[in-house]
């Protein structure tokens, strides 16, 4: 039996190539709107801390960037080297969103990012920070584009089907999906988190030693301000977007919840072992009454379709997704219980100063970016066995290639990516954060501030 | 009406042609590294396009989404068959861009590892490049079982020559970008190597030309039979003139001249073999009439292309124009 077919190969290779990729992605949103904040803070105070603060995210960011540039090139070409088939079906429908966030992406890279990382002596300050905000703009607008495309692949609208081809008849409202935009926001809050948290980690790590303490208190009172506001916001969100997929894609909810039989007043399950092969849960724990159809339908007695609706064939694999979500969650949760410590902490002047929390931050810092994972390995394992929901099959989007070019390829990017990315990006963050800001006197900005002409 | 995708294909051969001189100075830039060896030399080949070389890869990103959106059935088609060179170009770009990233945050000894990976992964992809040319010159075939379009015989002497006229006209290219960008001893010894390296790429180019009609049909009409032969007198004498400038201006030391001369080579030789597959996007099983989307939603996009594009092109001179000027050791660019 052929267990390594090139479906399964190149399944496996997308999901590595994508989840190695999006951290970066998100991680730049976050760090450049902390930095959007932190420059206007600067133009508006001139207090030189936020200088120097900017001074030193702007180096991760542009590693980080960097990183992000180089592991999207590969996304790009797996859509036609691995995926042929569904390039050829929807290649109409997606095309020009791809196009619209290659452009935006574009616009930033070919004539702000440069500005923005090495244009210190080079342009004034008013105009460097038109360069940040466009950045900023740039990386927004393009994750936008991206999460619509995603978002067509859930929930496919406006289109219309010619022989093998699927072309749209309304741009404006696949644009504007509605599906979308609490996915979105629901992805940008993430990246948010995931960033305050790396943010108060490395603040905690500069308390806990006790150097670089001015600009690690500004850091971290910043950072725990974005949590306390968007951990719960964010918890809000994920409950609209989790509505919006239990109306689009009810196997998706069934298989989150672990729950095969169609209920009203279903059920959530805190744990359990759910089987495809025997088309139920093996063990279950912690039965909360009515919790399924509280979260999904808003109301106690909503009906939740089970995954025996639908042929085994028709349903995703329920275990990763039934994992993830939890997993997510957690997290989620964990955040939120952080940000009412720290906050209470703060507000009670002990935040700098309490080693246990300062401690507990800095082991912190992977949550959002594990949340971050967990979801969206959620939305895409539960939207299986579709490439495109309802439409077009993950096993007919593949290309017609051989298995062994697959493994070829894929022993390839593992190799340098767990090199490079696994473990060069780490090593240099490292260094960075290690090394710390630098003083402010050595890195003057603006040279004609203080006397040289640009 | 095709009128709507020959734009579309016009914007795609546009922007692989800003990649091919853009990205194509950046590879060539690492591809001298073996023979420039003193490190504060390296810095300041390395400083010269630190702020815009993820700039000059984009125009990649862009040409294949391009594709992507315009044709997805020759995307699909040639990204299937062409699988194992993407898989170097994909690697090779990685191991390039991030050895970029890594260079400079390096300590002294180490910093070497990392210029070994930045020349080594711009070799990857340029010799997967190559691969492309040759494939593109020699066309592609169809599996007589499942019809699918794939790659033909790798390995002929039209390959070799396409790879090596690949690696040694970017390495042209970066030298005189850099002959632009320096001066002094640095600049002298770019102007020895560029001037050996040109007869080099004549060469090539030659035994490219004198490889190519057998393999393809469709160039042998073009360059030898007679309608055709006044386009190819024209090839001829254009490319030999900009030739001989570029040699003029090696010889006289004028550093404006070799960089304009050979992005005029790399222009009329890309028409040439461009034009050439006219009207196959995938030469020459596929037609770009063939392979299109639907009009509309071609017509949105250019709406976006037309905008942006030119916003696009006045950015990226900006930002070229921003960091113009000479680099030397006191004015490296760092973070």
């Amino acid at each position: 039996m052929n267990i390594l077919n090139a479906l399964l190969l190149s399944r496996m290779q997308f999901a590595f190539t994508m989840s190695m990729h999006i951290l970066f992605p998100a991680f730049s949103i976050g760090i450049i709107c902390f930095l959007v904040w932190m420059e206007g803070a600067w133009l508006k105070t001139k207090n030189p801390v936020y200088y120097q603060i900017i001074r030193f995210w702007t180096k991760i960011f542009a590693l980080t960037f960097g990183m992000g540039v180089v592991s999207g090139i590969a996304m790009e070409f797996q859509l036609g080297t691995n995926w042929a088939g569904f390039s050829k079906q929807i290649g109409s429908v997606l095309g020009p969103l791809f196009i619209y966030e290659v452009m935006s992406a574009f616009f930033v890279e070919a004539g702000f990012i440069g500005i923005l990382i090495f244009g210190w002596n080079r342009v004034g300050p008013k105009l460097h920070y038109a360069a940040t905000i466009m950045v900023a703009a740039g990386t927004l607008v393009s994750a936008y584009w991206i999460l619509s495309a995603n978002s067509w692949m859930q929930h496919p609208i406006a289109y219309t089907q010619k022989g093998n081809h699927f072309i749209s008849t309304d741009w404006l409202a696949i644009i504007f999906n509605p599906y979308n935009l609490p996915r979105y926001l629901h992805m940008v809050m993430a990246s948010w988190l995931s960033t305050a948290f790396v943010v108060t980690s490395i603040s905690a790590y500069y308390l806990l030693r006790n150097i670089h303490t001015e600009l690690a208190k500004t850091c971290m009172r910043f950072a725990v301000h974005v949590i306390i506001i968007f951990a719960p916001l964010q918890i809000f969100m994920g409950d609209i977007v989790g509505v919006n997929v239990y109306e689009h894609q009810p196997l998706k909810t069934a298989a989150i919840e672990g729950l095969w039989k169609t209920e009203k007043g279903a059920p959530t399950l805190i744990f359990a072992l759910p089987s495809n092969k025997q088309q139920k849960n093996l063990f279950e724990f912690g039965k909360i009454p009515h919790g399924s159809s509280i979260l999904n339908t808003h109301s106690y007695n909503g009906e939740i379709k089970g995954l025996l609706s639908a042929t085994p064939s028709e349903q995703p694999e329920v275990w990763p997704v039934f994992f993830s979500f939890r997993i997510m969650v957690g997290m989620g949760f964990l955040m939120f219980g952080y940000a009412i410590v720290a906050t209470w902490m703060l507000v009670k002047d002990q935040l700098f100063t309490s080693r246990r929390i300062l401690f507990a931050s800095q082991f912190l810092s992977p949550v959002g970016f594990i949340a971050l994972l967990t979801g969206w390995i959620t939305a895409e394992m539960g939207r299986q066995p579709w490439a495109v929901y309802g439409l077009i099959r993950t096993a007919d989007a593949v290309s017609a290639v051989s298995t062994h070019d697959v493994l070829i390829g894929f022993a390839l990017i593992i190799v340098v990516y767990v090199i490079i990315f696994g473990g060069f990006y780490f090593y240099f963050l490292d260094k960075t954060i290690k090394k710390g800001p630098e003083d402010v006197s050595v890195i003057q900005p603006f040279g004609f501030l203080s006397g040289d002409t640009p | 009406m095709n009128t709507l995708a020959l734009i579309w294909l016009g914007l795609i051969a546009f922007t692989v042609m800003m990649y091919v001189i853009l990205d194509g100075f950046t590879l060539g830039i690492a591809l001298l590294f073996p023979w420039i060896k003193g490190s504060e030399e390296r810095d300041i080949m390395i400083s010269s396009v630190l702020p815009v070389w993820d700039g000059n890869e984009t125009w990649l990103v862009f040409a294949a989404a391009a594709l992507y959106a315009g044709f997805p059935e020759a995307f699909g088609a040639l990204m299937t068959a062409l699988y194992l060179p993407l898989m170097v170009l994909i690697v090779g770009l990685l191991l390039r861009g991030v050895s970029f990233e890594f260079i400079h945050k390096a300590t002294k000894t180490s910093a070497h590892i990392w210029e070994k990976c930045f020349c080594i992964g711009s070799c990857m992809a340029v010799f997967a490049q190559g691969i492309f040319v040759s494939q593109f010159i020699q066309g592609f075939s169809r599996d007589p079982q499942s019809g699918e379009i794939v790659a033909g015989f790798i390995g002929n002497p039209l390959h070799i020559f396409c790879i090596i006229a690949l690696l040694v006209g970017y390495s042209l290219l970066g030298s005189a970008r850099l002959i632009k960008k320096t001066e002094g001893s640095l600049q002298e010894k770019l102007f020895t190597i560029s001037n050996r390296l040109q007869w080099m790429l004549l060469s090539a180019l030659i035994l490219i030309g004198l490889f190519s009609p057998p393999t393809s049909s469709n160039a042998h009409k073009i360059w030898f039979v007679l309608p055709h032969s006044p386009f190819m007198v024209f090839f001829i004498l254009t490319v030999t003139l900009l030739m001989v400038f570029h040699a003029i201006g090696i010889k006289r030391r004028k550093e404006q001249v070799p960089f304009p001369a050979l992005v005029g080579i790399f222009v009329i030789t890309y028409l040439g073999f461009g034009l050439n597959t006219l009207p196959y996007i995938v030469p020459y099983q596929l037609t770009f009439m063939d392979a299109k989307v639907d009009d509309h939603a071609l017509l949105i996009m250019l709406y976006g292309a037309s905008v942006l594009l030119p916003l696009l092109l006045a950015y990226t001179f900006y930002a070229y124009h921003v960091f113009r000027g000479k680099i030397n050791a006191s004015k490296k660019v760092s973070y």
